[in-house]
């Protein structure tokens, strides 16, 4: 049973500010402890964030930590990346941040396939600013600029992603936090763009809003509709109807981007 | 000294190549007109050196991508023009806020908009300044000449490790992209080495002073943010703490106020008539003063700023108390002209002289105004 | 009812009080029911049901629940980082 070490933690800034029953501490949870599991050097890993209420976890964590601007952790990471490429990168997102005004830079760094961990946590809302939909909030949810419920239809972000090139895609969620921590971990071991979206419940901004009831009832719906990879694949459409497949979707070898530039200078950091 | 060689360099090129010579390993880009050769001469220089070149997506990415890699360690550059220099804004003031080094150049087009993307312009000046949001800090400088743009480029590599400020080289087309001879150094530059080594006690924002900035790696779990932030680069709201974190940011670049604000005069020691000015109409006006004061002896003279921001206030002061006139040529509607006018405080008459067609002011109409005041 | 798994005699759980904010997640997803909220909202455990399987630490939000062997204390805290400012 791995005790969460309180090393990887600054204890000094806890307790944190997300609400009470907010998923973003169930999910950073799950990273500290793949963290500690994967045997990195605490100084090699780095947590590089943009803005939002899953981005402010960078502060709580003991590792170099950068916190970014809205949208563009993924290309401060590339450059950090390539600057320091044994550095081991995880990139913390919230759903707007990383597929609404993000999306250029996800979508180029999965096309280009650099090691970069990127770890979408999915609250379906904009929950700093209090509540507005986001590019991954389902359609017909209610937000603060969605009083009748989003029209429009969202990503599926490992498609996306997949699409774009990225060679591993993961969905996990706040409710299944032991396997969210294996799958961060088998990120963690690939080389290349691993994309995992963690579901996380937001009871105050979303949850309240569409009446989902706390995050206890968000995270019981959550682990229901949670259906894995192996069963998923010999059910229907209409079975899977609203069902969430966990669990590893893709992973696929191919050139590192950081490792291809360096060979191709002559210096191999394989 | 080391042995100086002659080559026929473009302005552009004169970037990279200073950079690479200040230490700069590291290029993030996108293609703009009439910045482009900077990337083009990156991406070939810096793979046979070692270094890393990368095309990104968007300006937007490049900008945040120079400033991941400062923060692992490189020396970095990044070029664009008018559009992309918009799109940078954000993170640049990032940069600032988290006192992360590292350089812009920023080659200037016709503007607003899309303009007129091959005509020289310096219409980006007050954007150079004030572009990104905020009481903040920032080191524009502005060459006149491909040899200019070798040595500030250099200059504003090796002051931006030191002050852990981005600094901007602001050029316009025509000195883009140029050719002229320029004798460049053989051999390696005194360059600043950022260390590794500190104290124990070492704090990323430490109150008492500026201290290094050591790269992520080597076990020093600060964190690095845009927030308002403490000593250790933790958030922080509190008023006294943030008034006090913005002063000194403004502190730093007033305590070496000496060694950023460059400027070059030649002309009559007591000048009747001034001419300030920067970047390419530098060239018109140094032919203006060169034909006046050279030849015929006319009490004429040209301060030329190779910094424009922070604002050359002393200078100008000192210029307004000698000379009656200050005509202040720009390929502007008028933006350095306000400036030096509050810094003349009405000891001189300050004359604007524009022209915005997207063709270089060329001398005749500078003597022409010179002699209307003489 | 049988002491279905055996309790590990040296692993205790720790509640840090200032870090809970009373979300009742833990209590809701403990499988032997052995935590419930205190009077003032924050949660308590129960050791008579508690079979230390340490699936509260994996659930809860604040980091304020950890099964930890009586050696080892809660308040490690980060030596290492200079977060001490």
């Amino acid at each position: 049973m791995e005790q969460l070490t309180q090393d990887f933690l600054r204890t000094k800034k806890l307790p944190h500010i997300w609400c009470p029953g907010c998923g973003n501490g169930i999910v950073t949870a799950a990273l500290v402890r793949a963290i500690e599991r994967t045997g990195y050097d605490q100084k090699d890993v780095v947590i590089v964030s943009g803005i939002g209420c899953s981005s402010r976890a960078a502060g709580y964590l003991n590792f170099n930590t950068l916190h970014t601007t809205h949208g563009r952790a993924l290309a401060f990471a590339t450059g950090l990346k390539m600057a320091r490429p044994e550095l081991k990168l995880f990139v913390i997102m919230g759903d707007g941040d990383c597929s609404a005004i993000g999306g250029n830079h996800f979508i180029h760094s999965a096309r280009r396939n650099i090691d970069l961990n990127a770890i979408i946590v999915n609250n379906h809302i904009y929950g700093m600013t209090g509540g507005q939909h986001s590019p991954l909030t389902p359609t017909g949810k209610k937000a603060t600029t969605a009083p009748r419920g989003t029209l429009e239809r969202p990503f599926d972000l490992l498609e996306l992603a997949r699409g774009a090139g990225a060679t591993f895609g993961a969905k996990g969620n706040a409710a299944q936090p032991r396997q969210l921590e294996q799958l961060i971990i088998r990120a963690a071991n690939h080389k290349g763009f691993s994309v995992i979206e963690a579901l996380s419940p937001c009871p105050i901004a979303y949850g309240r809003r569409n009446k989902l009831g706390g995050a206890v009832d968000m995270l019981r719906d959550m682990k229901e509709k949670s259906i894995s990879v192996e069963r998923a694949a010999n059910m229907d459409e209409e079975e899977l109807e609203d069902r969430t497949i966990n669990g590893v979707l893709y992973s696929i070898d191919a050139p590192e981007f950081a490792e291809a530039y360096y060979h191709s200078i002559g210096k191999d950091i394989g | 000294m080391p042995e100086t060689k002659p080559v026929l360099m473009q302005g552009n090129e004169a970037c990279a190549v200073g950079a690479i010579a200040a230490g700069v390993r590291f290029y993030a880009g996108y293609p703009i007109t009439p910045s482009t050769e900077v990337a083009e001469q990156m991406a070939a220089k810096l793979p046979e050196i070692g270094g890393v070149f990368i095309q990104m997506e968007d300006e937007i990415a490049s900008m945040a991508a120079v400033i991941g890699a400062s923060i692992g360690g490189m020396r970095t550059l990044t070029a664009t023009s008018g559009p992309g220099f918009s799109l940078k804004q954000e993170n640049l003031g990032y940069a600032i806020m988290a006192e992360i080094p590292c350089v812009v150049v920023n080659v200037q087009r016709m503007g607003p908009s899309t303009g007129v993307p091959t005509a020289p312009a310096q219409g980006d000046v007050m954007q150079a300044r004030w572009g990104t949001h905020g009481d903040h800090p920032i080191i524009v400088f502005t060459p006149a000449s491909v040899y200019e743009s070798y040595y500030l480029t250099i200059a504003a590599v090796n002051l931006s490790q030191k002050l852990r400020q981005p600094v901007i080289v602001l050029l316009d087309e025509v000195i883009g992209h140029m050719r002229e001879k320029v004798t460049i150094p053989e051999g390696k530059l005194m360059v600043e080495k950022s260390s590794d080594k500190v104290p124990s006690d070492w704090k990323p924002y430490d109150e008492k002073g500026l201290t290094p900035l050591v790269p992520f790696g080597f076990g020093h779990y600060y964190h690095v943010t845009g927030l308002f932030h403490d000593q250790y680069g933790f958030p922080t709201g509190d008023p006294p703490q943030v008034e006090r974190a913005l002063d000194r940011l403004h502190e730093k670049l007033e305590k070496y106020r000496d060694e950023i604000v460059l400027t070059n005069y030649i002309g009559h020691k007591e000048p009747r008539v001034a001419i300030v000015t920067y970047g390419c109409t530098v060239r018109s006006a140094r032919s203006v003063v060169k034909k006046a004061y050279w030849q015929n002896r006319l009490p004429v003279g040209l301060l030329s700023l190779q910094t424009v921001w922070p604002f050359p206030a002393k200078e100008i002061e000192a210029l307004a108390k000698q000379a009656d006139v200050i005509i202040v040529p720009e390929m502007n509607r008028g933006q350095l002209v306000g400036e030096v006018e509050r810094y003349a405080c009405g000891e001189a008459k300050v004359v604007p002289l524009n022209r915005y067609d997207g063709e270089m002011i060329n001398p005749d109409q500078i003597s022409e105004e010179v002699g209307r005041w003489l | 009812m049988a002491q279905a798994k055996k309790k590990s005699i040296n692993a205790d759980l720790v509640i840090n009080r200032t870090w809970c904010k009373g979300c009742g997640i833990c209590i809701a997803f403990c499988p032997k029911e052995a935590l419930f909220m205190d009077h003032s909202g924050k949660a308590e455990k129960d050791m008579e049901k508690c079979t230390t399987c340490g699936v509260c630490e994996t659930f809860c939000p604040d980091f304020a629940i950890a099964l930890v062997n009586r050696r080892l204390s809660i308040n490690a805290g980060d030596k290492t980082g200079p977060d001490a400012g």
